[in-house]
């Protein structure tokens, strides 16, 4: 059952990722792409979770860990950048 | 997925049912909001999505994972409740900030959505705060 419920959730995440490049692709202003781009991090980290439960390791959380900090690093950077022209002021 | 996953016994059939149940709502979730990026109308429609249904999904998928390995190992694990806590904190910070930077930018948006740029205070927009005529600002 689990098996059959891990197939399901990576095809759902795929889906939802091929989504997220359709945004990013044709978005067509840049707050658009900076969340498709936002999106496209939490989806990565549902995979590398999935990853987890596929391998029975946890090695890769940290990793999962790693990719949010910077995700929303990135993010905030970026939207910075928009609203001021400038990240540090 | 390798038999080693199951090892007969260790894990109960409502502790599986259960994982299976939270993966499968995350992933629909998560489907559900890069949806609702893709195909609504509006920037700030398309805010909605990622900001509330993929985050709930992703909490449902770490969840789950933190059963599966405490099922499997006998103990919590700590990493991916601090995960789920540290997306729950930041995706309301980045959607405040993109729905900030979408205002300062003025996008098109469709007759529905409420709230126009021109109804907001300059800071609220992200420009720079102008001191009020008569009082001065603050």
């Amino acid at each position: 059952m689990l098996s059959i419920a891990l197939y399901i959730t990576l095809a759902l995440v795929v889906m939802a990722l091929l989504m997220n490049l359709y945004r990013l692709t044709i978005g067509p202003s840049l707050p658009d792409r900076v969340l498709a781009l936002d999106t496209m991090y939490v989806n990565s980290i549902a995979l590398i979770v999935l990853l987890g439960l596929w391998l029975n390791s946890k090695t890769y959380f940290e990793s999962a860990l790693l990719i949010a900090m910077l995700g929303f690093i990135s993010t905030v950077a970026v939207c910075k950048y928009i609203l001021r022209g400038d990240i540090i002021e | 997925m390798p038999e080693r996953l199951m090892p007969g016994g260790v894990m109960s059939g409502v502790i599986e049912a259960v994982i299976s149940l939270l993966l499968v709502a995350g992933g629909i979730f998560v489907f559900i909001g890069s949806l609702g990026m893709a195909h609504l109308r509006d920037f700030y429609m398309r805010l909605h999505g990622p900001t509330k249904a993929t985050t709930l999904g992703i909490g449902c998928m770490l969840i789950a994972s933190m059963m599966y390995f405490w099922s499997v190992d006998g103990k919590p694990d700590i990493q991916e409740m601090l995960i789920t806590l540290f997306l729950f904190i930041t995706a309301p910070v980045s959607a405040h900030l993109l729905a900030k930077s979408g205002l300062h930018l003025r996008l098109k948006h469709a007759d529905k959505t409420q709230g126009k740029p021109v109804e907001l205070r300059p800071e609220e927009v992200g420009d720079k705060p102008v001191p009020h005529p008569d009082k001065g600002h603050g």
